[in-house]
């Protein structure tokens, strides 16, 4: 099927199979391999990206769902100001590890970032609650994602 | 930020994050799965839906005839290119275990083990054909129970029994008679989960074999390229310089991926067979039932103790489930062994016996994960002690003081007969007892409950072991190196390049190398590259397991940087007619060691050496690259200590337990960079919480693994984890000049005894007590329904 969309802010198409989920459309098709895939079953994370604003699971999104949306990735990311603080502080708090949640852990944090508000402690663990990692002890992340909010606020 | 020694040079000890963690965070991160070559192709494995069955006709016309498929490959076509293997080592006497082949043939023994693949252009496409693929299977009686197994038929035939290891250690005094003199005699039984390492990135490799040259490169998430180049080439009958193997990004190991596996081997040598590029990518399912499993253990131990709640003896039996192979090369009975030597290995135990029963069962094969037996023997140690502390009315912290080996008593032994140099507990507890406030922790206690809440408060003091020699894996014939190397060079513009063969899974490998290399050289670690994980790009070495990293493979960058130092101290010195020793490398610079006076910075000596050799003094050859390698040679291991604590609330009508707060002390030695350590500690500890509270592989009694998935094995999740304080001592090593030994495994080693013994503090005003792990509501409701 023809797919049209946005990705990272550029007019994209491409061609996929139905049954094809959009995260694997997004690293297969298009080589954006910065989203990582961890379970396939919608649990783990890892493959969370921004549709339309929204953090999403990558792998429970079909590809031909995402028509005339617009995407974001980490790699998109990456080059929006708006998560430069955030990205700051997951560096300096060493909020990763082997990095592989990292870029579904951001897409999170960065839904609660763009919300406002001094969230406690708590409520940022909530939040992330849908984001393994195994590397980490969560508070580094919890950490770096408290710091950006007390300074935006 | 000012440093304790705050000089220019003092790089080592200072918090500083890692350049990776910016790759990453910006969508970097370059896994296996995330690589793509031309003509590479895709391999599925068809495994066994039984845990016990014959494998009878296998039909593969339809699969063989859909779209996109390459070929269907049956384990006889790989017979004439892979040799099977056997994990078994020489110093494990009397181990036993039947050959493997990278795909099962006969009789399959475990669900999940692969027996057919198919290579397609796609992993869907092979996915689709795998499911037209026609096997008649006969199932057989499974054994999934270790009692049982020792008891009924053997798995393999050829093996006459079940029974793949035993040991039994039995030191110091007369064990009989230190039980029947004893003042008091506690008793209990422990048991662990079988669970499994959940590394987020599932196993991934990518073989690629060039017909022309004849050469193999793998690229592989493993945690040990140079063994594992050495078991490719073993096993393909290659040379080994046939064979080069790189580790892309890692995305976490935790030991999981340092194991030799039936679909790792099928791949490589699928991609012999086809001379094309072959990737294998676990998906979940496959993680849960192909990579190795740990654990399942049952214990039951005795202790005596005197009046004084002095230890008279401690007696341990450990019983363990290993499915139907030991695994190659490091085999699966060390973790019951590490039981065997670790067990009370923090007290002064006079009398005591450990035995060690290893049994093969139709479960997936069990193997090294993050602190191999620890959290078995720190949970009977520990557990036992808080009972022997209850009998003789002490509170378990004075139980521990009067216990623990005292910190002047070293270099002693373990009650197992282990050697340790130097380790800290009556500090670290007495630390520990303070960071969590104990006695004000009591009180809230004790006001909690006079108002109904059950608060629990548990503490653990243990030991984990760091920095093996070759006794422990070289000694008994297995290609794993207890040595590492690093060569340091200097590039002409006043860089620094470090290639080390120790290798990096997120925990901070490259960024500890390049604060060393730049405090031995005077440099900013930013003027630091660091090459990890190619055997062809990185001197020899054993790579990163058994928290190894920065205690050996840190102190061969150490020597290597120091060599550089020395040689480029000689360079300048002829240069400038001074006398080396005279002479230091600070801020990129070779300074007057006396005045700090800029002689000549670092590009300047860098392009004097490289490219105006013409004005060198004659007889001067510049030596600009140095190499060095260590491996730990008095000791067998550079043990490392510590204690956790633990503040829990039980609800004792739903079972659920809160945890409060989480607080550990530990002595990894020096201490290279604190932002990575910490992390990384409570990373452990969580893991450690994990086996406690929440995994466990569930079978059934037909050896159906119940709950492979993400949504139905438990992992700790941010919600449900507390705020984890770390605090440190530092009692370096003297094997070495740098004095690490090692942070990685010492967090999940003791948590689970901690929240253990929380648990049952808090469970004992309602008379119950559990020692079953993972406390899952459901155990703590029947620990409190049979009271």
């Amino acid at each position: 099927m023809r797919l049209a969309l946005t990705v990272n802010g550029q007019a994209t198409s491409l061609d996929v199979e139905p049954r094809m989920h959009l995260i694997d459309a997004l690293r297969e098709k298009l080589d954006l391999t910065g989203s990582h895939v961890g379970c396939e079953h919608g649990v783990c994370g890892a493959c969370t990206i921004r549709l339309d604003g929204v953090a999403v699971r990558g792998c429970l999104v079909l590809a031909v769902q995402a028509e005339g949306c617009d995407v974001q990735t980490v790699e998109g990311m990456a080059e929006d100001a708006r998560f430069d603080a955030l990205r700051a502080a997951f560096v300096a708090h060493n909020a990763l590890q082997c990095g592989y949640c990292t870029p579904g852990m951001l897409a999170a944090a960065a839904e609660l970032v763009e919300a406002g508000g001094t969230p406690d402690r708590a409520a940022i663990r909530a939040h992330i609650s849908g984001n393994y990692c195994r590397c980490t002890g969560y508070q580094a992340v919890v950490d770096a994602i408290a710091d950006v909010m007390e300074g935006a606020a | 930020m000012l440093h304790a020694v705050d000089l220019p040079n003092a790089w080592i000890g200072r918090a500083r994050p890692r350049d990776a963690a910016a790759r990453q965070a910006a969508g970097g991160g370059r896994f296996v799965d995330d690589l793509r070559f031309a003509r590479m192709v895709h391999v599925a494995y068809l495994r066994s839906p039984h845990a016990h069955a014959r494998i009878g006709a296998i039909d593969i016309t339809a699969a063989a005839a859909m779209p996109g498929v390459v070929r269907v490959v049956r384990a006889e076509d790989l017979d004439p290119i892979m040799s099977p293997w056997t994990g078994v080592l020489a110093h494990f006497k009397g181990l036993k275990s039947a050959p493997q082949y990278p795909l099962g043939r006969g009789v399959a023994v475990f669900q999940g083990e692969p027996i057919l693949a198919v290579v397609a252009d796609s992993r869907a496409a092979a996915e689709d054909a795998l499911a037209l693929v026609q096997v008649e299977w006969d199932a057989l009686p499974a054994v999934t129970d270790p009692e049982a197994a020792l008891a009924g038929a053997p798995i393999h035939e050829a093996l006459g029994d079940n029974l793949a290891f035993t040991r039994t250690a039995e030191t110091g005094t007369d064990l009989a008679a230190a039980f029947a003199g004893a003042h008091k005699v506690v008793e209990s039984h422990f048991s662990t989960a079988r669970h499994t390492g959940v590394t987020l990135e599932p196993r991934g490799i990518l073989a690629d074999w060039n017909r022309a040259d004849q050469r193999l490169t793998v690229h592989h998430g493993t945690q040990a390229p140079h063994m594992m180049k050495e078991i490719f080439a073993r096993h393909l009958n290659l040379p080994e310089e046939a064979v080069r193997v790189i580790c892309p990004d890692v995305g976490g190991s935790f030991g999981i991926k340092v194991h030799v596996y039936p679909d790792d081997m099928a791949t490589v040598a699928i991609a012999v067979l086809l001379g094309r590029p072959v990737k294998f990518v676990a998906d979940r399912l496959e993680s849960f039932t192909a990579d190795i499993h740990a654990r399942e253990h049952r214990v039951h131990a005795r202790m005596a103790v005197d009046a004084e709640g002095k230890i008279l003896a401690l007696d341990v039996d450990d019983l363990t489930a290993i499915g139907p192979y030991s695994v190659y090369p490091r085999t699966s009975a060390v973790e019951g062994n590490q039981v065997v030597n670790i067990s009370g290995g923090w007290y002064r135990v006079p009398a005591y016996r450990a035995h060690l029963r290893v049994a093969f069962t139709n479960k997936p094969p069990t193997c090294q994960y993050r602190a191999v037996g620890h959290p078995v023997a720190v949970a009977v140690t520990e557990g036992m002690a808080d009972l022997a502390a209850e009998a003789v009315g002490l509170d378990p912290a004075e139980f521990r003081r009067r216990n623990l080996i005292a910190d002047d008593a070293y270099p002693t032994k373990a009650p197992s007969g282990i050697l340790f140099e130097g380790l800290s507990h009556h500090k670290a507890l007495a630390r520990l007892l303070e960071i969590m406030d104990y006695d004000a922790l009591r009180a809230q206690q004790a006001e909690a409950r006079a108002k109904g809440r059950h608060l629990g408060i548990g503490i653990a003091c243990f030991v984990e072991i760091a920095n093996p020699s070759a006794a422990f894996y070289g000694v008994g014939g297995a290609p794993i190196s207890a040595q590492d190397g690093c060569t340091v060079r200097l590039e002409p513009g006043g860089a620094v390049t470090v290639a080390s063969s120790i290798t990096e899974q997120g925990q901070g490998t490259e960024a500890i190398l390049q604060q060393i290399a730049a405090e031995a050289l005077g440099v900013d670690p930013a003027r630091v590259r660091v090459i990890t994980g190619d055997t062809e790009r990185t001197p020899y070495g054993g790579g990163t397991w058994a928290s190894r990293g920065a205690g050996i493979g840190g102190e061969a960058c150490l020597q290597a940087a120091r060599g550089l130092a020395a040689n480029i101290r000689d360079l300048a010195g002829a240069v400038l007619q001074a006398a080396p020793d005279t002479l230091a490398l600070r801020d990129g610079a070779v300074v007057d060691a006396a005045s700090g006076a800029v002689r000549m910075t670092l590009p300047e000596l860098g392009r004097l050496g490289y490219f105006r050799g013409d004005l060198l003094p004659p007889g001067v050859q510049p030596e600009l690259s140095v190499t060095r390698h260590f491996q730990t040679r008095k000791f067998p291991f550079a043990f490392t200590n510590g204690c956790q604590g633990s503040l829990i609330e039980l609800d004792p009508e739903t079972g659920f337990i809160t945890l409060l707060k989480h607080w550990v002390v530990e002595d990894c030695g020096t201490v290279i960079n604190p932002l990575l350590v910490d992390e990384q500690v409570r990373g452990g500890v969580v893991q450690g919480i994990g086996g406690a509270l929440y995994e466990e592989c569930l079978y059934d009694a037909d050896g159906n693994l119940l709950n492979g998935n993400m949504a139905d094995y438990l992992v700790p999740m941010a919600g449900e984890m507390p705020d984890i304080v770390v605090a440190h001592i530092a009692t370096p090593t003297a094997e070495s000049a740098l004095g690490a030994k090692g942070a990685g495994e010492a967090g999940t080693a003791g948590a689970p005894a901690a929240i253990m013994n929380a648990l049952n503090d808090a469970l004992r005003p309602l008379g119950a007590r559990l020692t079953d792990m993972p406390f899952t509501p459901k155990r703590v409701l029947d620990a409190i329904r049979r009271r």
